[in-house]
């Protein structure tokens, strides 16, 4: 009985987990982290004496916000990781550790 | 002074980079510190600076999700983070926040919908706050109690324990959550992250002030493991908003990379902070914040009641933000400065 009973949950936990990330593949429903209705205006930026990668970076907004999305999608984690080993590699400069943390309490 | 100034390419307007530089080290450090995004202090910031309203949310949640994955990547290596509770957890966060930002469009139908978001916001962070100051005076309780029988004050007590009580659910499939030391049913974070989910999709929220304190009273988790364990899902939340409003064409990506460079080091300064203050330092300052917060909420109300102040009463409102941002940097910086100080001398003597 009690297999059976962690069998069918183990369904359920897939079925919702295989549910949410559907979810995520929609982009109809894509409304989450900050939420909110966003105007549906087009904003067309103006790339006109923009240097080299600005103008292009304007570019690609006007022409797609499909590969906008894209582009900036894989640049905000990328750069982020960039900025935290530099951040990282001054802090180990000072002689912190940055692995260990003594204090154990709740 | 023309050097000061960017051109944002997309949103066409001349921004003070120092000033995003600035934003970015504040919010990273309260960020990295208590585990959240802190929408609700970049995006007035973001307005100041001149930013249009249209940008500052996507540019706001963009710089969010590089910045929490700089303290997730912090805490990862401390020890703080929760990946398997995280995981769970994102499936009740996903699924709440959708039913809630629907439940909002859906009551956006019926009437006017934004009085009574404000209202449900500003007594949650009363709740949130109470919560915090009952649960701290119970531990002093507990501590004077346990110095008055002669014991020892123990370190692991907590004031509040009603995730002792939930964690008595036995409803399969039950998890091990070897990060958080926790041992209860799946369903358990499952509800409170659709529950918090929920709430931050009616609110327009990312979610991290409703999630942090979730973490610690109703799951039970250690307060610095909340802290990792919530920008983990702040991270993921984050990327997935910044996907959704670039879509949209909301997103000045060269103020976010602005942004970023602050953010790296503020994030950095708030996450180590944490290795120095103690569990029930962190929800104390916590608290405090959502006091501020919520102080904030309620002079926009006194100014939509009284007119006549509602410029002053908007005015003042950011100004208080701002303030509680810079103060709360400067204890948590302090704070690092010194345990780094002692840390230093301490290694000087054994060395």
């Amino acid at each position: 009985m009690g297999k059976c009973f962690k069998k069918i949950y183990r369904h359920v936990a897939s079925l919702v987990i295989g549910g949410t990330g559907l979810i995520l593949l929609l982009p109809a429903l894509a409304t989450a982290a900050g939420g909110g209705n966003i105007d549906m205006m087009v904003i067309v930026a103006d790339t006109r004496g923009l240097p080299l990668f600005e103008s292009w970076w304007a570019n690609l907004y006007n022409e797609s916000h499909v590969y906008f999305t894209v582009v900036t999608v894989i640049l905000i984690p990328l750069i982020g990781v960039i900025f935290g080993t530099i951040a990282d590699f001054f802090m180990k400069l000072i002689g912190l550790d940055l692995e260990h943390r003594e204090l154990s309490e709740h | 002074m023309e050097w000061l100034y960017v051109l944002m390419p997309i949103a066409g307007v001349k921004i003070f980079w120092p000033g995003l530089i600035i934003l970015g080290i504040g919010v990273g450090v309260i960020g990295g510190f208590f585990g959240m995004g802190g929408a609700w202090m970049v995006t007035p910031g973001l307005n100041i600076l001149g930013f249009p309203m249209a940008f500052a949310i996507g540019t706001d949640i963009a710089h969010m999700a590089g910045k929490s994955l700089i303290s997730t990547m912090r805490h990862g290596k401390f020890g703080n983070v929760d990946y398997k509770l995280g995981f769970i957890m994102l499936v009740g966060t996903i699924v709440g926040f959708e039913i809630g930002a629907q439940m909002v469009m859906w009551m956006e139908r019926l009437g006017n919908v934004e009085k009574v978001v404000r209202y449900i916001y500003l007594v949650l962070l009363v709740l949130i706050a109470w919560m915090v100051f009952h649960d701290v005076l119970k531990k002093r309780q507990k501590d004077r109690a346990a110095i008055k029988a002669g014991k020892e004050v123990d370190a692991l007590s907590t004031g509040i324990e009603w995730h002792k009580t939930l964690h008595k659910l036995k409803i399969p499939p039950m998890v091990h959550l070897n990060v958080a030391g926790i041992y209860c049913s799946a369903w358990l974070p499952i509800f409170v992250s659709f529950l918090t989910g929920w709430l931050a999709g009616i609110l327009g929220i990312g979610g991290g002030l409703i999630r942090m304190p979730a973490l610690i009273y109703f799951i039970g988790c250690p307060t610095h493991v909340a802290v990792g364990t919530d920008l983990f899902e702040v991270m993921i939340s984050g990327l997935y908003g910044a996907a959704t409003y670039s879509f949209k064409g909301r997103i000045e990506l060269v103020a976010a990379i602005i942004m970023l460079m602050g953010a790296a080091i503020g994030a950095q300064i708030g996450s180590v902070a944490t290795k120095y203050i103690k569990g029930y330092g962190i929800r104390i300052a916590f608290g405090l914040a959502v006091i501020g917060c919520a102080l904030s909420i309620l002079m926009k109300f006194i100014g939509k009641w009284y007119p006549a102040y509602g410029t002053l009463m908007d005015d003042s409102a950011t100004v208080l933000i701002l303030g509680l941002v810079s103060a709360l940097s400067l204890y948590i910086i302090l704070a690092f400065i010194k345990g780094a100080k002692a840390e230093l001398a301490r290694k000087n003597v054994t060395a």
